[in-house]
């Protein structure tokens, strides 16, 4: 899976109050949530951001409610993936049920600023920032959650299991 | 070989003896879901099942973000979890019963469980002993529908509490100084277990509001051991029947020992726009800062015992003018024990407003939205930007014993101070 994009670099503890407010929460629609998405704290960032473009964060990007909202929201408004420092534990579990795909790699994240160009690359586990010309190694899922991950998320992976459709 | 509280009870609902790093399948005791989460489970769930739930009578569907409801929506999505409630026959908790993570505590809590929340407070059961941590909706769904879940057995960070605590001084101040020690991000993955002889003199009340707490340090779970204690809490609810001792094993492995003298701690604030943003309540940075709206209120602190601190401090006194009082009871239960204790009345005659048990004001959905550029003291759990309901305000947390010092003199103020 690559994904190309341009960055919007966001700081530490991005909080999912932040990523969706609760005031919106009245919706379980992606492309709802997405327009809505980092309202609070860069009212430019929907009008302004392009399909495929990537968020980057720095330590623990989605902390705090565990509203599954965030990582739809995200989807939502076009984004194909987040590369962070370090993510917290209840959005990096939905990341991965919703099929949002996340990247944890603490120098790409440091060195990449907003408008810089991105390819990442989740099966070798790789991010090269264009703009700059460097290559950067990222940690890998670990083995059990690369099954989901394949599968599309945890729906369509209990779905394969149950035979549902 | 020697378990943590958290490899001990996952070793329990695992099936084998396992130690933190291992990723297993374990049984689920309960589930919860809330009004914000709540619909997008059950639209989860009807994705790769028939509307059904492994353990029913420990499957909780709970209304209380917003209760009653503001909003049409919001109104609709309760009628989707009544229905799901219906046909499952697994369990409501009605508008106006109070808040999901205080009657899963009165309710349904027991030492020893494995419990998981589409809410990130679920943390809280672990002030009674249960392995209880928050997910998202999907991976709850799985968890309603299969009675199991997937999850990576956390390594634990001790905290060996000694000392004693001082007038005026109570766990949410602690809470807040290792939240401000750690960070953010401090115990991300991790378990934090408790001990030491300040956490054996805790009463529960309080444990719970430490446990409430560990998520926003990044925390999977907050344990605290099962004792006497609990074992009279459990009584109190008539489920002494539930208890059982639960400790740590001595010479468990841990990543990391911290020690705290409780003697040490004052009374603490975290300043806006997060939760780690801790100071002591002298620190200059909020010496005098006006208040516009005191919270006694959510998951975190507003018990019967909180209500009577709040009440202890304020009574025969009015609200600062410029300061108005918000005060949501954490359940039915408490509301109606403080009625019958007298201490709505006095709440009343201080100036405050009593909102329905729920949420309330914490969660910015209804009811005590701030205005451009106001602040607040909230005894809740977070102070993020927009958390309640306006990007453009300020919350400051604290005790309830802050709150009552800041609603008397509308500035934030140290409840030591109070005359």
């Amino acid at each position: 899976m690559l994904f190309q994009g341009n960055a919007w670099k966001y700081g530490a503890n991005i909080d999912t109050d932040i990523i969706i407010a609760a005031r919106y929460l009245t919706t379980t629609d992606p492309q709802t949530l997405g327009g809505h998405c980092m309202e609070d704290l860069d009212p430019g960032f929907t009008e302004n951001v392009h399909r495929g473009d990537v968020i980057v964060g720095g330590d623990n990007f989605g902390c705090g409610s565990s509203r599954e909202h965030a990582p739809l929201a995200i989807i939502g408004a076009g984004v194909s993936c987040i590369v962070a420092s370090s993510f917290a534990r209840i959005f990096y579990r939905n990341c991965i049920n919703v099929g949002l795909p996340i990247i944890e790699c603490p120098e790409a994240s440091e060195e990449a600023e907003t408008g810089h160009k991105l390819t990442v690359d989740l099966h070798k586990g790789e991010v090269v920032n264009e703009t700059l010309g460097k290559t950067y190694t990222a940690s890998p899922y670990p083995e059990f959650l690369e099954s989901i991950v394949q599968a599309g998320g945890l729906v369509k992976s209990l779905q394969k299991k149950f035979g549902a459709a | 070989m020697p378990q943590s509280m958290a490899e001990k009870i996952v070793s329990e609902k695992a099936g084998k003896p396992v130690k933190a790093g291992e990723i297993v399948i374990a049984k689920v005791d309960a589930a919860l879901t809330q009004d914000g989460t709540g619909p997008l489970t059950i639209r989860q769930l009807r994705k790769f099942s028939e509307d059904k739930a492994a353990n029913p009578g420990r499957t909780v569907q709970f209304l209380d973000h917003a209760a009653p409801s503001p909003r049409m929506e919001l109104s609709n999505d309760h009628m989707l979890m009544r229905e799901f409630a219906q046909t499952t026959g697994s369990v409501l908790s009605e508008v106006g019963d109070g808040i999901c993570h205080q009657i899963m505590a009165e309710r349904f809590v027991r030492p020893g469980d494995l419990m998981v929340g589409a809410d990130s407070h679920t943390c809280t059961g672990g002030g009674l002993g249960a392995f209880s941590t928050g997910m998202g909706s999907t991976d709850v769904a799985a968890a309603i529908s299969l009675g199991k879940t997937w999850l990576k057995v956390p390594e634990t960070i001790r905290f060996e509490v000694s000392g004693y605590f001082q007038r005026h001084v109570y766990s949410k101040d602690l809470a807040l100084a290792v939240i401000g020690q750690m960070g953010a991000d401090g115990c991300d993955y991790m378990s934090m277990e408790w001990g030491g002889g300040a956490i054996d003199a805790m009463p529960i009340h309080e444990r719970l509001t430490v446990s409430n707490m560990a998520v926003e340090a990044g925390a999977k779970c907050g344990l605290m051991p099962s004792d006497d204690k609990t074992r009279e809490y459990l009584a109190s609810y008539g489920r002494e029947t539930d208890w059982r001792p639960l400790a740590a094993d001595p010479g468990a492995a841990y990543s990391r020992v911290v020690d705290i003298d409780a003697t040490q701690i004052v009374p603490m604030v975290a300043m806006p726009h997060t939760v780690d943003n801790v100071v002591q309540i002298d620190d200059e940075q909020v010496k005098g800062v006006q208040i516009d709206q005191v919270f006694l209120g959510s998951c975190t602190n507003c018990r019967i015992e909180d209500i009577r601190v709040f009440v202890g401090l304020t009574k025969g006194k009015k609200r600062h003018p410029r300061t108005r009082v918000i005060v949501t009871p954490a359940s039915r239960a408490v509301m109606k024990q403080a009625a019958d204790e007298g201490l709505l009345s006095e709440l009343l005659d201080f100036g405050a407003t009593i909102t329905t048990p729920g949420c309330g004001v914490c969660v910015g959905v209804h009811g005590g939205v701030l205005g451009d550029g106001e602040k607040c003291l909230a005894t809740s759990n977070r102070n993020f930007k927009g958390r309640m309901g306006n990007p453009d305000s300020y919350i400051y947390l604290g005790s309830p014993a802050t709150a009552a010092a800041t609603a008397i003199y509308g500035v934030l103020a140290d409840p030591r101070e109070v005359v």
